[in-house]
């Protein structure tokens, strides 16, 4: 591998375990080759695989020189955005399922999801990048061919001057008829609904100027307006795409498909059948390994459940289930192996049908549009009256002059400076945001954010860490060197128990462990020095059987069979947050909202106060409707959640929040996601985007004081060429300023990263 | 006056080659990933001299 290890220092992510053999045995099934592979013939077939684990340059080194490794590799190359590798190989020397465990040997394993069977992968919208650099073009051009007539060309060059009129008349019709496609489609579908939005007044504006512009080349009564014409749709065009930037890395779509894998193992008999999810029946029985999803809902029949439902819940430590017990889909299984009687069809189980129901399918109505639209709405208005105005003022006195001085109102007074101001404010916003680890999935969310009065509050996994647990021992004094024994030992397992315990005795190198053994769902033991030490569950160690759910997550400790005492796992509350959620109580009521049972009501209340409202045994229905309720009673709601048990909440609030400990895993589908390390900060996002309406008020009276300077020579039908061409880019570069400066300094007033 | 029409169509011709490029660019997916392609050029692909 050469010079691996010298490209970065830091490379990174260890090997995981390997997985078991038949893993990617899936990859055999002729269908699902079809359904994945994107490009095959005779010899050669391309695959896309999502590999969750590129982070460094190193990665890129690696999977770009997987020719070296394998000789059936043609070529392979990665997307470092959407972190993809596609790779070109010869199916006559390998196959795909070698392909994945290729990768998967060398740490890079294929995530697969039944999502991929879909084959509805988003791809980015090229076509408003290709129009802005049109309009750019032409803008620029037909600016170069006004010149000579605002410097005063010498009226001998007749024929040149014509020229230069006819050029851009020319060079503006790719600006009329492409690049302002997008306009016209917004303002054709408001339109439709009898809705007269603020771009249907744009699209008045440009074809007002466009037709008036060309009668006057024409006619040769003028040299027209196209440049202000093409400035104002490049103008409009970079705002936009400044908005609608796209997160590529990031998903805010996600359903109960991206969870799930796209096969499973049915056991027929003494045979593995690896089978595609969506051909599972009711009746088959399925075999789940260890760290594997369960697809669908079962009722147990071999092996024991340790069931991790982190996915559905936002709960980390595994719950347990016996024989004969339903498991529902979603969970994780830890440990040993199972076997699942299947007794719903994939989409029939309980989660995918939490999916299904109405409410969370319905998408929101988009009858709250934004503030700018109302704004527009009066300011074409008030236009429109100026414009008549000046036409019965010029029909009194100089019939001759009515129709030039109406055009130039309309020319002048378009809403374009406000939707500058709206858009180039919105996309600086979204920017600062995103520095900050905040992710919006578009500039409609900011001002959700901004109107919202109530806000709501996941605990498990939002107000309280999923890695990270409050530990207390109970029992015997232990002394440093069996803490050490103890922490060496843990350190052997991957059980999220495990790795906590490690975390929270670890404070020396760690001791050598001899013969461990690892009992799935039941402990750990091996020799440390000479004593055998053993952690795990309290059947394990005491050999006292029964649980009882007051005892709440323990982990026993016996040293050389004597039974020391346990550690009381708890959850973790991200305190750092607090003082930033309490500041939000201020100006916005509050509720926690959760899953679990009221143990922890007094901790809760006395942390947030008697006024804030605690809900607790709540379903993800629960959830739902109590957001419902809050909103039929006119509040505005913001959700703030982790797991997929709160999808239906987050989905229905007006603004939700998906709090995430590492942004690239996956998250419910939501309006916004966040990484967890920045919940201080969530009371200094939601001032900011309370700063954005401001902002964009602002420059819009800024932009209105240039339409009055415009529209004074408008009325009187003086509007030269050359005063619209000052006063157009004057006023967008002004607005451009103004909104970058104040939205940078907003965010840096709240100490936010710009 | 020729000699600026000459002028004017060139200009535009070499301003128009540019957007070709530009439009080229964009649809052949060159900012799609803009993480990858500056490191990969990094990546020399040294004679055969394996280390292990």
């Amino acid at each position: 591998m050469c010079e691996y290890y010298q490209m970065n220092d830091r490379p990174g992510i260890s090997r995981k375990n390997s997985s078991r053999p038949d893993k990617f045995a899936f990859l055999d099934d002729e269908n699902i080759q079809r359904q994945l592979t994107t490009f095959r013939d005779d010899r050669h077939t391309h695959v896309t695989f999502y590999l969750p684990q590129i982070h460094c340059s190193s990665c890129l080194w690696v999977l770009e020189h997987l020719h070296k490794l394998n000789e059936a590799v043609i070529s392979s190359k990665v997307n470092f955005a959407r972190k993809e590798v596609t790779i070109v190989f010869d199916h006559g020397q390998s196959s795909l399922r070698k392909i994945a465990e290729l990768l998967t040997s060398i740490g890079y394993e294929p995530y697969i999801s039944l999502n991929d069977l879909k084959n509805t992968r988003p791809r980015i919208n090229k076509s408003m990048v290709l129009q802005l650099g049109i309009a750019g073009f032409c803008f620029g051009n037909i600016m170069l061919l006004s010149f000579p007539e605002y410097l005063g060309i010498e009226h001998g060059e007749k024929g040149l001057l014509l020229m230069f009129r006819y050029l851009s008349l020319v060079l503006s019709l790719p600006v009329v008829l492409y690049s302002a496609a997008p306009f016209y489609r917004t303002a054709w579908g408001g339109l439709k609904q009898r809705f007269l939005n603020m771009d249907a007044a744009i699209v008045l504006a440009i074809f007002v100027t466009f037709f008036r512009s060309a009668y006057e080349v024409i006619s040769a009564t003028g040299s027209g307006y196209f440049d202000s014409l093409s400035g104002i749709v490049f103008f409009m065009l970079i705002g936009r795409v400044l908005q609608d930037r796209t997160y590529q890395q990031l998903s805010f779509d996600r359903d109960y498909t991206s969870y799930f894998p796209i096969a499973v193992t049915v056991l027929k008999g003494d045979e593995k059948i690896p089978t595609a999810l969506p051909d599972i029946r009711p009746g088959d029985t399925i075999l789940i390994h260890h760290q594997e999803l369960v697809p669908a809902d079962g009722i147990l029949t071999r092996g024991k459940a340790w069931i991790d439902y982190s996915f559905v819940t936002g709960e980390s430590l595994p719950v347990t289930k016996e024989m004969g017990e339903i498991v529902y889909a979603g969970g994780k299984q830890t440990g040993s192996n199972m076997e699942l009687l299947v007794i719903k069809e994939v989409s029939q189980s309980y989660l995918a049908s939490l999916w299904e129901r109405d409410a969370f399918k319905s998408a929101r109505q988009e009858d709250r549009k934004s503030f700018v639209q109302s704004l527009a709405r009066y300011f074409t208005v008030v236009v429109l009256t100026i414009a008549l105005t000046a036409g019965l003022y010029w029909w009194q006195n100089d019939p001759s002059r009515i129709w030039y001085a109406v055009t130039a109102v309309l020319i002048v007074a378009c809403p374009c400076a406000l939707l500058l101001s709206n858009t180039f404010t919105n996309g600086n916003i979204l920017r600062i945001l995103s520095h900050n680890k905040f992710y919006l999935r578009n500039a409609q969310v900011i001002e959700n954010i901004a109107s919202a009065n109530q806000i709501v509050f996941d605990k498990t996994g939002t107000l309280t860490s999923n890695h990270e647990f409050e530990i207390v021992y109970n029992g015997v004094q232990l002394t440093d060197k069996q803490k050490y024994a103890i922490s060496s030992l843990a350190a052997q397992s991957s059980h999220p128990l495990s790795r906590a315990l490690t975390r929270h005795l670890l404070r020396a190198p760690a001791l050598a462990v001899q013969g461990f053994l690892e009992l799935p769902g039941k402990g750990i033991e091996g020799f440390v020095g000479n004593d055998l030490v053993a952690v795990g569950s309290k059947a394990y160690i005491t050999g006292i059987v029964g649980l009882s759910s007051e005892e709440g997550t323990r982990v026993y400790v016996a040293i050389e069979d004597t039974p020391l005492g346990y550690f009381q796992f708890g959850n973790q509350y991200r305190e750092e947050a607090f003082p930033a959620i309490r500041k939000l109580k201020e100006s916005n009521r509050m509720a926690i909202i959760s899953g679990d049972s009221p143990a922890e009501r007094r901790n809760l209340q006395y942390f947030f106060g008697s006024d804030t409202t605690l809900l607790f045994r709540q379903q993800p229905e629960d959830k739902l409707h109590y957001i419902q309720s809050l909103q039929q009673k006119g509040n505005k709601v913001i959700m703030i959640g982790d797991g997929l048990n709160d999808a239906g909440a987050l989905k229905q609030s007006d603004a939700g929040i998906a709090v995430s400990e590492d942004t690239n895993n996956f998250t419910p589908s939501s309006d916004a996601i966040l990484a967890a390390d920045e919940l201080p900060k969530l009371d200094r996002f939601i001032r900011l985007c309370k700063a954005n309406k401001k902002i964009v008020i602002a420059s819009f009276i800024l932009s209105i004081l240039y339409n009055i300077a415009g529209l004074y020579f408008a009325v009187q039908g003086t509007l030269s060429p050359l005063i619209a061409a000052i006063l157009m880019p004057a006023s967008s570069i002004s607005i451009l300023l103004l909104t970058f400066g104040s939205s940078n300094l907003a965010a840096k007033r709240l100490k936010l990263n710009v | 006056m020729s000699v600026i029409i000459l002028l004017l169509l060139a200009s535009i011709s070499v301003a128009g080659l540019f957007l070709a490029g530009f439009l080229w660019s964009v649809k052949n997916g060159q900012y799609d990933d803009e993480y990858s392609p500056p490191l990969r050029m990094l990546f020399d692909d040294k004679p055969e001299e394996k280390t292990n």
